[in-house]
């Protein structure tokens, strides 16, 4: 009998490297996303997300849901006011977005709002926080949970994911989000994107 | 007989919750002892599969190359930080490294390390062994954070022993690979 054990062999790794390169592509978003939050990012610019619409309170203690921002885009960040680290680096890219506009009318800016995940955070420590990076409340919004229970629900729709590290402080994926004039999640920056960068998301380009 | 007693009794103990939650909620142990793990119960299964079907499968892995590339395909997928990150988030994802590991990467590696010959053994040694230093020297450097799931310190934890493990295995399979050419020399 003629030995076809190499015809085999061949058929077997082509079977294999079809389907396993297969997998891997679809793994890794066609080799464009080895981690998950670049996966995020890619899946959001894909298909933007609807978000909850959780109520919110802000420093100066109004409350307000994501449908009253509606109509024009929204720059969203997660932070924690006892950050050491990464939301130092929002907050100042925040700041800079916010300085860059203050020269147009209320109307013309790009509103920005940074939402804590930390339950101890209460408007008074906003407030500080808003005061330490010169946010005005008005085009620069801090924010918390009216309800902390509605927070795993719109950490999960931003893709946002938050470990206490046991020392009172958290780890988290920092990022800009834009939320787009119909209140969608619809792309997401980095942390450190430039005001202008920000500026062209939002608007879409 | 043992050695798939043993097999069966280290896959059901590390699909136990406590065992899984103990090994994943800290990526070193998740890449370099439950992964590993997984992996030597499919080995240890694929090497005494029956005579039988392991005659029937080598009919499909001649100089065992087809074997040996569905164990790299699979095994890098389980490389990558998001498929940590996957694993850890999603129920089925984690059932798939349960099975893909031993099936898929453990058993047609015992069934095709030996058919590879010593030149691709060495290729094989040759391109992992790098990799796993370069995707360990990424975790130890990378300025962010690759998984959701882990801090950075244990970021840098994983890649210290990813470096470890690959200059470990590096210099035993030299060696092996040193002493294994000067017996053969010696018997010529």
């Amino acid at each position: 009998m003629r030995d076809v054990s190499w015809l085999r062999t061949a058929a077997a790794l082509l079977v294999i490297s079809t389907f396993g390169g297969g997998a891997l592509w679809c793994g890794t978003d066609g080799f464009r996303a080895f981690t998950s939050e670049q996966a995020r990012r890619n899946a959001v610019a894909r298909a933007p997300r609807s978000i909850p619409d959780v109520r919110l309170e802000s420093a100066d203690g109004r409350t307000f849901t994501f449908a009253d921002l509606r109509g024009r885009p929204v720059a969203v960040d997660f932070v924690y006011t006892q950050c050491k680290s990464i939301c130092t680096l929002l907050s100042a890219g925040f700041e800079r977005i916010d300085h860059a506009q203050r020269s147009r009318t209320a109307g013309e800016r790009l509103p920005l709002l940074s939402i804590s995940f930390d339950p101890r955070d209460t408007p008074d420590r906003l407030m500080t926080y808003a005061t330490r990076y010169h946010a005005d409340g008005q085009s620069w919004r801090l924010a918390r949970l009216r309800d902390t229970s509605d927070l795993p629900a719109l950490l999960r729709a931003f893709g946002i994911v938050v470990i206490p590290d046991g020392r009172g402080d958290f780890q988290h994926n920092a990022a800009v989000h834009i939320v787009d004039s119909s209140g969608r999640l619809s792309r997401v920056l980095d942390a450190n994107a430039t005001p202008d960068l920000v500026a062209r998301a939002a608007l879409g380009q | 007989m043992i050695a798939r007693a043993v097999a069966t009794l280290l896959f059901v103990v590390l699909a136990t919750p406590a065992v899984r939650q103990l090994l994943e909620s800290v990526m070193l142990t998740h890449m370099l002892v439950q992964i590993p793990l997984l992996v030597a119960v499919g080995a240890l299964l694929g090497a005494t599969l029956p005579t039988r079907w392991e005659a029937r499968l080598a009919e499909w892995n001649r100089g065992g190359v087809s074997g040996i590339a569905l164990a790299l395909i699979v095994s890098s997928w389980w490389m990558v930080p998001r498929a940590l990150d996957l694993a850890l988030a999603s129920p089925a994802m984690e059932a798939a490294k349960f099975v893909s590991l031993p099936l898929f990467v453990g058993a047609p590696l015992a069934l095709s390390w030996r058919r590879l010959g010593s030149l691709g053994r060495g290729f094989v040694l040759a391109n992992v062994l790098p990799m796993w230093a370069v995707v360990g020297w990424l975790y130890i450097a990378a300025p962010m954070r690759v998984c959701n799931y882990y801090l950075v310190d244990q970021q840098v934890a994983a890649g210290t022993g990813l470096l470890w493990v690959s200059g470990v295995v590096g210099v035993v399979a030299c060696a092996l690979g040193f002493r294994s050419n000067g017996r053969s020399q010696a018997a010529t």
